[in-house]
């Protein structure tokens, strides 16, 4: 018999194509009506995909557990991972793109969807919320199952945060390059994709949670932590950022409910807690499960770890204001956030020192494992960006370093070097166990994308330090008779050869990702005509 | 020791988990914003402001859209080189009715807060359409596609309802008068035009984008740019009157 969750969620998503339909044939704006109708394709499909399955399945759902052992659920998992690759090389092409229209602006074409302005919304969100929160939702679907030794909740649910999330991602990304856009930095869809965007979070959050309520181990593991506040933490931030009324429910435009000053501070706790939740927290929960399982330790002090965990998610939401250092926000406000980003960098070395000495008593794998050793550099960018970040929220610092590229080449260590690495590094772990190979297919070229990445981070950050305070230093730079010694325009010419290296640097991580593209594509083509393995042979590696 | 085995509490029941995380997120973020919506110095009224014009608004939406805050940000520091680069430190008062704000976080090109004036209407539009014929080291893409894009003013009171919804304090003879205000801003020998300045005190009538014919996207995003920054009267503004 079809189950209560195929019926009534056949049924949710018939109706969603009939909404759709309605709002596309009222509209007057062609770029709603286009994802009025990508969502009605959407919707069928998953009427079609939800009945399909029915009469092809067996009349029982999976079993909980075959033979005393979870019989885990890497379906979700296996799509997300792609997912996030194929998300990755495409948020990594655009930035390096945007980079170079920076740098040689023809490359913007002048026409309405090739300008930076709507690309580069493009690029973070391809890279922050399509490749890392596929990542996320796949390092976390694997982590909560085996670490509650529990077959993930839900029979569709999990099928529908990876699919809905993705088709998320979708609308926001075609709808930038339309033009669709709140404008609020990272959390740019409009009304209609934030409202889809909150159904799959909640989701989301029960079926983690609910793969946690049926857990067989007593305990839960500090992973989950950092994931469950990642999920929690993030629906709050979305909520509050993002509530706006539409100037019509067929049409893509709507106002923010909160304006100027509150809507700024509302962005900032907003944007900076997204890098602390979705770029921290979620990751964080990868460095925990990741770097001890490949290094064979336990985590060095599971005291730390409790430090560690409500002494970061309590401090973080206190530092957004200072992105607004010097602004019209009030003196207090500007002075808390500095107080607590510095304070902030206690916290973030402890979990680096937590990641870092998890590897006592087996250094010696980072000369052979490469895998391991790009999880462990990415700890150590993380340490270094946790030093740099509070050192620019101190007020003096952040009156040269704001509005220049130093912001941009310190969200880039952070991202490239640590979500970034981090990310890899989980993918090649994640990879061969989900898709149960002996290995990856080659470890060399794993040697290869590390270095050939590093170099590309390197060169990326140290020329927007440089660009950043050239820039930062010819703003306020003055002559002997007290006027100002740089016209705006001779900063902005004076970027031109770092902009290139940067692009150059970019280039080069990017070739790093597509190395491991083909090496995570031989390795799951590997033994492809050995594939139909039992159900149960997936546990081999727990 | 007892504090640590008291954490197996939360690390045993995932619902008290949950709430802990939940209380332990809510703090920060609850001292730092409440009180925005209260404080003298955020709700401060200033001479002069008065809500977008139904063309500047679309000309802001067109500013929104193209992305134009990623590189121009729209707040100046009460630093010396900014002030003396942009003009006076920008005030809280002076985004009051942006929804949402536009304060931007980067400088790849200047600040515009305070643009407003500083260039004719020409300059703008031979800038846009192609940047490099007036700064030849500039980077900032070209619009030519504005210049071609024609208005249509008969959702302009629609969106002027949905900032009244929001607080903006649009009267209802201006949203009644929406699309007709919209066409006569730039078009100064229409019929519309005085009544259209009587409803939005000193600003700007003009045909922004210099051609007669026909209302553009260029129209709007001029008209924007030109009123940045101008509606507060500097000579007249009182810094010391929000000390506390």
């Amino acid at each position: 018999m079809m189950s209560f969750g195929e019926g009534g969620l056949a049924i949710a998503f018939a109706a969603t194509a009939f909404l759709c339909l309605f709002a596309a044939a009222l509209t007057t704006d062609s770029a709603f009506a286009f994802h009025a109708y990508l969502g009605a394709a959407a919707s069928i499909g998953a009427v079609v995909a939800i009945c399909n399955r029915y009469f092809s399945r067996p009349a029982d759902l999976p079993p909980q557990e075959i033979d005393g052992r979870p019989n885990y659920n890497f379906g979700p998992i296996k799509f997300a991972a792609a997912a996030s690759v194929f998300w990755g090389i495409a948020g990594f092409t655009v930035g390096l793109l945007i980079a170079a229209q920076l740098a040689w602006p023809a490359l913007n074409f002048d026409l309405p969807w090739t300008t930076f302005g709507r690309l580069r919304p493009l690029h973070t969100s391809a890279v922050i919320f399509a490749f890392g929160g596929n990542v996320l939702i796949a390092t976390s679907f694997y982590v909560v199952q085996k670490t509650c030794r529990a077959r993930l909740a839900g029979d569709l649910a999990p099928w529908f945060v990876v699919l809905g999330y993705n088709f998320f991602i979708v609308i926001a990304g075609t709808g930038y390059l339309l033009g669709i856009t709140q404008s609020k930095e990272y959390a740019e869809p409009e009304w209609y994709a934030d409202l889809w965007l909150t159904i799959v979070w909640v989701v989301y959050l029960l079926v983690y949670a609910g793969t946690i309520l049926k857990r067989k181990e007593p305990h839960i593991f500090v992973a989950n932590w950092f994931y469950l506040a990642f999920i929690v933490t993030i629906a709050m931030l979305h909520l509050g950022n993002n509530p706006a009324l539409p100037v019509s429910f067929a049409g893509a435009k709507s106002y923010i409910a909160w304006a100027g000053v509150q809507d700024a501070m509302f962005q900032w706790w907003y944007g900076h807690n997204a890098v602390g939740f979705f770029l921290t927290a979620g990751f964080l929960g990868i460095m925990y499960y990741f770097i001890p399982k490949r290094a064979e330790r336990p985590i060095y002090s599971y005291r730390l770890s409790i430090v560690h965990f409500w002494a970061l998610i309590f401090l973080y939401i206190w530092a957004g204001p200072h992105h607004l250092h010097y602004t019209a926000l009030p003196d207090w406000a500007q002075t808390l956030g500095m107080t607590f980003s510095v304070m902030l960098w206690m916290p973030s070395w402890g979990g680096m020192i937590n990641g870092l000495m998890t590897l006592s008593g087996a250094w010696d794998k980072l000369r052979t494992d490469p895998v391991l050793r790009m999880l462990v550099v990415s700890v150590a960018f993380y340490g270094m960006s946790t030093f740099e970040g509070p050192m620019m929220s101190v007020k003096v610092v952040n009156s040269l370093s704001h509005y220049t590229d130093w912001t941009i080449g310190h969200v880039h260590s952070g991202a490239l070097g640590w979500v970034g690495f981090v990310s890899f590094g989980a993918l090649y772990c994640l990879v061969p166990w989900v898709w149960s190979r002996k290995s990856l297919y080659s470890l060399r070229l794993v040697n290869w994308h590390f270095w050939i990445a590093t170099i590309g981070i390197v060169l990326y950050i140290s020329a927007m330090w440089v660009s950043g305070i050239l820039q930062g230093l010819m703003w306020r730079a003055y002559t002997s008779l007290g006027f100002l010694e740089y016209s705006f325009i001779e900063s902005v010419e004076a970027m031109h050869p770092f902009y290139i290296i940067r692009a150059a640097g970019g280039a080069l991580f990017l070739i790093g990702a597509l190395i491991m593209t083909y090496n995570l594509w031989m390795t799951v083509r590997s033994t492809e005509t050995a594939e139909i393995m039992p159900q149960l042979k997936l546990q081999a590696a727990e | 020791m007892s504090l640590w085995s008291r954490h197996q509490i939360l690390e045993k029941n995932s619902i008290v988990l949950i709430i802990g995380i939940l209380l332990v997120i809510a703090i920060g973020g609850l001292v730092e914003i409440a009180p925005l919506f209260y404080l003298k110095s955020t709700i401060e009224k200033v001479e002069g402001m008065r809500p977008y014009t139904p063309l500047e608004l679309v000309g802001r939406n067109i500013y929104v859209r193209e992305g134009c805050y990623l590189c121009h940000s729209q707040m100046v520091r009460p630093l010396r080189d900014e002030t003396e680069r942009y003009g006076h430190y920008s005030l809280a008062a002076e985004s009051m009715y942006d929804h949402p704000f536009q304060w931007g976080s980067k400088r790849t090109g200047p600040d515009l807060a305070r643009v407003g004036g500083k260039y004719s209407d020409d300059w703008h539009v031979t800038h846009l359409i192609n940047p490099r014929a007036i700064v030849p080291q500039s980077v900032m893409p070209g619009y030519p596609f504005l210049a071609q894009a024609a208005l249509d003013p008969s959702e302009a009171a629609a969106h002027l309802r949905a900032n009244r919804a929001i607080g903006v304090p649009y009267t209802d003879e201006q949203i009644a008068n929406a699309a007709a205000d919209m066409k006569a801003q730039a078009d100064p020998d229409s019929e519309g035009a005085d009544a259209f300045q009587k409803r939005y005190a000193k600003a700007a009538v003009r045909n922004f984008d210099g051609d007669a014919k026909r209302l553009t996207e260029m129209d709007a995003l001029v008209a924007y740019l030109q009123m940045l920054g101008t509606l507060v009267d500097f000579k007249l503004y009182n810094e010391k009157a929000n000390l506390r």
